[in-house]
């Protein structure tokens, strides 16, 4: 591998102890979303309790990964060196079919036709030995 | 009950005074500073010093944080205020202060409020030593995926307001044209090089559906204004600016969980100043509609009821918010135009409006004598309302 890609120098999380199990489920190629118990609400970011409820009975539920886009941007500026090569790139709002939205982006296909409404499927991209990230791609 | 509360409020206090710093680059000066000048400034149109003061009201400085700010400057203006604290409502701190303010002096707790804002956003880079950023809790899940900073938070909002309304870049720029145009008649204001909507889609994208002038400056400076009893401040010097209306709403707490983008806290909160003031958006003689970004006056002429719902992107065409327009808005020139203080100077401007007179004349609403300001912050997700006028009977 060539010296350059060996080191991944775009920001990592800090993996708080509430959003472990989330990160887990990344790194194992099955995404694990909290639904919770008392009013069955899936819900992004993780928390130890729900957002709309404040039930704390939660469980980690995997999903089956197919969603829409709800709303999609293109970073033409960049703000950070490690980003230099990769503008424009797209940030998606993703509606997982199961009920939570998650921050992401949407690749396969260039930023310009990425639509809000646009049925989009996960792919994981193992960023680091550690760290998997959750994206999207164009529906097949 | 709580807008039966609040109706009490109406009409009881009012800005007494207000300062404002240079804006624009101002290298070597800390927000400290920046705070100092604008109070004295405060305080010397009001025709008050630094003893009459007995609540404070700061914003910690995101680019220059230090703990307990508002006894930082209280310490350092010589003031020992029996009501003082730091609020954080991010852009819609300066309007929520003007609601604290009057809240703390119906309930006893001081009878003159210093509010005041200054940051040192342009020129931080010159002072060392400084904190980066504040943590907004949802970064773990967006830097990693190149989400970065407010411009892009708003992007996402004027996407789904472009799918929803069909709303286009053309008419976000209609919004940064209006905004220069009074910006030009503005001798304070950073920008006096009028545009054109083509100016503005020869800009660069900076997130896109974002250009590059669909974004607000970043500037250094500072704005205070005074709180105290109406028939305090008919006492003092100048012509005040009764609160006659006030409110505020957080609606959610980021986009993952926002149920709409295209509505935000705007809706409610106006509505709870409109209720208590007693008026409706046809009674407003011009707005100061927070501008971090165009998409945001949009949205919110739409939340406060001056076009329905959608119709934002029209209801900005063809000078409708410019002088001499149906609503002026952001007579000063806003955060796009004027000087990027979060907000400080729209309560400061409005208050001018209300005196008549002080501002250049081609920038002065005839016959003022209602206004409405919005704060919004937190990348939509804080929003105050205030609405002021010259009489206490509007």
């Amino acid at each position: 591998m060539a010296p350059e890609t060996a080191v991944y120098g775009k920001p990592l999380p800090h993996i708080d102890p509430d959003a472990q199990p989330y990160w887990t489920s990344l790194k194992e190629h099955q995404m694990r979303v909290q639904q919770c118990q008392a009013c069955q609400r899936f819900f992004f970011p993780p928390s130890d309790y729900c957002p709309r409820c404040l039930s704390g009975e939660l469980e980690w539920q995997p999903v089956i990964g197919h969603g829409s886009v709800y709303a999609a941007i293109t970073m033409h500026h960049v703000y950070r060196p490690a980003y230099k090569e990769g503008v424009p790139y797209n940030i998606s709002l993703v509606d997982l079919d199961e009920g939570a939205r998650l921050w992401t982006n949407v690749v396969g296909c260039p930023p310009s036709e990425v639509r809000c409404g646009m049925r989009v499927e996960l792919v994981y991209e193992d960023v680091t030995p550690e760290i998997t990230l959750a994206k999207f791609r164009p529906s097949v | 009950m709580a807008v039966q509360q609040q109706t009490s409020l109406r009409g009881r206090y009012a800005i007494a005074g207000i300062g404002e710093t240079e804006l624009g680059k101002l290298p070597g000066r800390s927000t400290l500073s920046l705070h100092l000048e604008a109070m004295k400034s405060a305080l010397a149109d009001a025709g008050l010093t630094n003893q009459d003061v007995d609540g404070l009201l700061t914003n910690q400085p995101m680019h220059d944080p230090m703990r307990c700010y508002a006894a930082q400057v209280a310490h350092a203006a010589g003031i020992t205020p029996t009501y003082a604290t730091d609020l954080a409502m991010g852009g819609a701190t300066p309007v929520a202060m003007a609601q604290h303010a009057a809240m703390a002096i119906s309930a006893g707790l001081c009878k003159t409020v210093m509010c005041v804002h200054a940051r040192n956003q342009a020129s931080k880079h010159l002072l060392p030593h400084r904190a980066d950023e504040v943590r907004n809790g949802t970064e773990d899940f967006k830097q990693p995926y190149g989400l970065l900073g407010a411009i892009a938070e708003h992007a996402f909002l004027a996407s789904r307001h472009m799918y929803e309304f069909g709303t286009t870049s053309e008419q976000l720029g209609a919004v940064a044209v209006a905004f220069r145009k009074h910006a030009c008649a503005n001798a304070s204001a950073t920008m006096h090089k009028p545009i054109t909507i083509e100016d503005h889609q020869n800009s660069r994208w900076i997130v896109e559906p974002l250009r590059l002038l669909d974004c607000a400056l970043v500037s250094d400076g500072g704005g205070a204004f005074i709180v105290t009893s109406a028939e305090r401040a008919r006492d003092l010097a100048q012509r005040p600016a009764y609160i006659l209306g006030m409110g505020s709403h957080v609606p959610m707490s980021n986009h993952a969980e926002a149920e709409t983008l295209t509505t935000l806290g705007g809706k409610r909160s106006s509505q709870m100043a409109y209720d208590m003031a007693g008026l409706s958006p046809k009674d407003m003689d011009f707005a100061e509609i927070y501008d971090c970004f165009t998409i945001t006056v949009v949205i919110t002429l739409e939340d406060y009821g001056f076009c329905p719902k959608g119709e934002g992107g029209r209801g900005v065409q063809d000078g409708r918010i410019e002088m001499g327009g149906e609503l002026p808005v952001n007579t000063h020139g806003g955060l796009l135009s004027q000087a990027h203080i979060e907000g400080m100077l729209h309560v400061t401007e409005a208050v001018k409006q209300l005196r008549g007179g002080v501002v250049e004349p081609e920038r002065q609403v005839p016959g003022a004598r209602v206004g409405i300001v919005s704060g919004h912050g937190a990348d939509g997700n804080t929003h105050a309302s205030l609405i002021l006028s010259n009489e206490v009977a509007a």
